[in-house]
């Protein structure tokens, strides 16, 4: 390669709908590395972005969380598949983004795929682990089974850019929500990019959408939001979570609280499934077992 | 029957005089008008701007059902809606109409008695338009005996299209005389006109006829109301008034679904009609999806949050 050629600088874009557009604001930001050198502008996202994501998010829910659990497991285990083949460009955007040295960023990114994988193994065993058939003192079959919550909002980890973010948006969608994710602020580099894979990895548009800016700004909005189903305030520092909690309020949205299960921030520690089932709605049924029939049937 | 106005006398006199004013009417400078309908979208309307916008969309609306499932029940409820579109907020304001099938107009009529909304009707065998005279004139003698205030008829696009403009006039001149009363709105079926220059003199031929109301589309088609052919529209009927006096409404009908779509229509009628225009006597949306959305902004503007179709009634 010759000494004069052009750099080419990557233009970081937000991902909403399945797309990669600009902030409709216009606006961007300067991304440094953990010591203060620039790396890259993000796009600073509005309420308008949000909104949109919303939007996008609420259209992709009717096919992401009627597919069939397999499904989305065999799209979250490509997932995995697509960031291995990325392994060099996260490794680097992790090691500037949280100053690790590259083999320790390595790890890092090892540990994000198996993330993506435990989740993939999930999706078609989470209703069997809580959900199932409750005894009742009646003549009915009695079944509980675990729904999506709907769209959620995720305010991802501020520290761990790439596998914190990994652990808290895979569990989401793994459940059959939508995600609106609102990166950490410092170091959304890792994000965007995870958006590309994302793109490529047969995941239908809108299920997943990143937005990168100034948290508070993005999360106000989305917490007030009536379209919103669930907010999770992992992102969010005890003041501002505070706040984001009364206005989820409003519409009853669930809310996972911060730091609330995650090992003081122990990102590699076992995940459990408690962020799994944090999203999930449980739905009970209940059916005539036949025997006190009025047609006299059994089955 | 109505008679053509004095002004333009000589041009209805016969087939090859209506086709010699029609033709000489000026070219449409296609790429000036989408540049001008495009540059006019730009228009940032915010806050008490945007309010009004909001409520003057709302009163515009012709809510719409012409489906071949539309049940009484179904019209009911949609004349329960234009009556009291968002009932958790009882100032906002009334939709102008509720447009369905003749044989709806009854039914609605019933449901919207002394509510002030009107009951529109399409007729003369929409959408295609494909049939007798006769039984045209019957459709909307019967659309306006059920109680419709207003009449949508659709022009003969096959006649206008081989160039029998004096055929399509003398239709409109019929229908208008079946209609009393009741206000005539013209569809030309623009997207399937081909050229804004057939829309130019479609809408001259529309308003020479004695049209109350010149009208888009029917919403059937691909292609439906757009920036530009409303624009086009709106000069038309500006044009006419300067030359005649006589106002004539313009409704753009189908595939306007957002409230920004419905601002920037609102923009169009304010730059080239003008102010006169900005009344729900003169100007119309054909939409049913339309009004939720409004409705979603409205709540967003209210609160300040942003709202969600579970706020809004669905149809």
């Amino acid at each position: 390669m010759s000494d004069n050629r052009l750099s080419v600088f990557k233009t970081y874009k937000l991902y909403v709908g399945g797309k990669f557009p600009r902030s409709e604001s216009g606006r961007v930001y300067e991304v440094t590395d953990s010591k203060g050198k620039w790396l890259a502008n993000a796009p600073q996202s509005s309420r308008k972005d949000a909104r949109d994501a919303v939007t996008a998010a609420r259209k992709a829910f009717g096919g992401w969380s009627g597919a069939t659990a397999y499904n989305r497991g065999q799209i979250l285990y490509r997932i995995a598949e697509m960031l291995e083949g990325r392994r060099e460009q996260f490794v680097r955007e992790v090691a500037e983004a949280e100053g690790l040295s590259k083999s320790k960023a390595a790890a890092v990114v090892d540990a994000a795929v198996d993330r993506w994988v435990w989740y993939a193994g999930w999706t078609d065993k989470v209703a069997q682990v809580v959900g199932g058939a409750n005894p009742v003192a009646g003549p009915f079959f009695n079944l509980s089974t675990p729904e999506p919550t709907g769209v959620v909002t995720v305010l991802a980890p501020q520290e761990s850019s790439f596998l914190g973010l990994v652990s808290v948006v895979a569990p989401v969608i793994a459940a059959g929500n939508t995600a609106v994710v609102v990166a950490s602020a410092e170091s959304p580099l890792p994000a965007l990019s995870l958006g590309e894979v994302l793109a490529t990895s047969d995941l239908p548009g809108g299920v997943v959408n990143i937005l990168s800016g100034k948290t508070a700004e993005i999360a106000a909005p989305l917490a007030a939001h009536q379209d919103v189903n669930g907010i999770d305030l992992t992102g969010a520092d005890a003041e501002l979570a505070k706040e984001l909690e009364i206005a989820a309020a409003d519409n009853l949205k669930r809310v996972a609280r911060p730091q609330a299960v995650d090992g003081e921030g122990d990102w590699t520690a076992d995940p459990g499934t408690h962020r799994l089932t944090a999203f999930l709605e449980t739905k009970t049924v209940w059916h005539p077992t036949g025997a006190l029939g009025a047609s006299g049937s059994s089955y | 029957m109505p008679t053509t106005l004095p002004a333009f006398a000589d041009a209805t006199a016969s087939d090859s005089a209506l086709r010699r004013f029609l033709h000489g009417l000026p070219g449409v400078d296609a790429v000036g008008l989408e540049a001008r309908a495009a540059a006019l979208g730009t228009r940032s309307i915010k806050t008490t701007a945007k309010a009004y916008a909001i409520d003057l969309a709302i009163s515009m609306i012709d809510l719409t059902t012409l489906e071949g499932a539309d049940t009484p029940g179904k019209v009911r409820a949609l004349a329960a809606k234009a009556v009291n579109p968002d009932p958790t907020d009882r100032t906002t304001p009334r939709t102008a109409a509720v447009c369905v099938y003749p044989d709806m107009a009854a039914t609605a009529a019933a449901a919207l008695a002394g509510s002030g909304v009107k009951v529109a009707s399409v007729a003369t065998a929409f959408p295609a338009g494909r049939a007798a005279l006769d039984v045209k004139l019957a459709d909307v003698r019967d659309a306006v005996a059920a109680g419709a205030d207003e009449i949508d008829m659709v022009i003969d696009r096959g006649a206008f299209l081989a160039g029998r403009y004096l055929k399509v006039y003398e239709e409109i001149l019929a229908v208008k005389a079946e209609c009393g009363s009741a206000r005539l709105k013209v569809i030309f079926e623009t997207g399937e006109l081909s050229t804004y220059d057939n829309i130019r003199r479609a809408s001259w031929l529309g308003m020479l006829a004695g049209a109350d109301f010149i009208k888009t589309s029917t919403g059937k088609v691909a292609t439906n109301a757009t920036p530009a052919n409303t624009l086009l529209m709106l000069e038309a009927v500006r044009d006419f008034r300067a030359q005649t006096g006589v106002q004539i409404g313009v409704k753009p009908a189908g595939g306007i679904r957002t409230s920004k779509d419905a601002i920037k229509f609102l923009v169009l009628v304010n730059e080239t009609a003008g102010e006169d225009w900005l009344d729900n006597h003169w100007f119309r949306f054909g939409a049913s999806s339309l009004l939720n959305d409004l409705l979603m902004q409205r709540q967003k503007l209210s609160t300040g949050r942003y709202s969600g179709p579970d706020y809004v009634t669905v149809d």
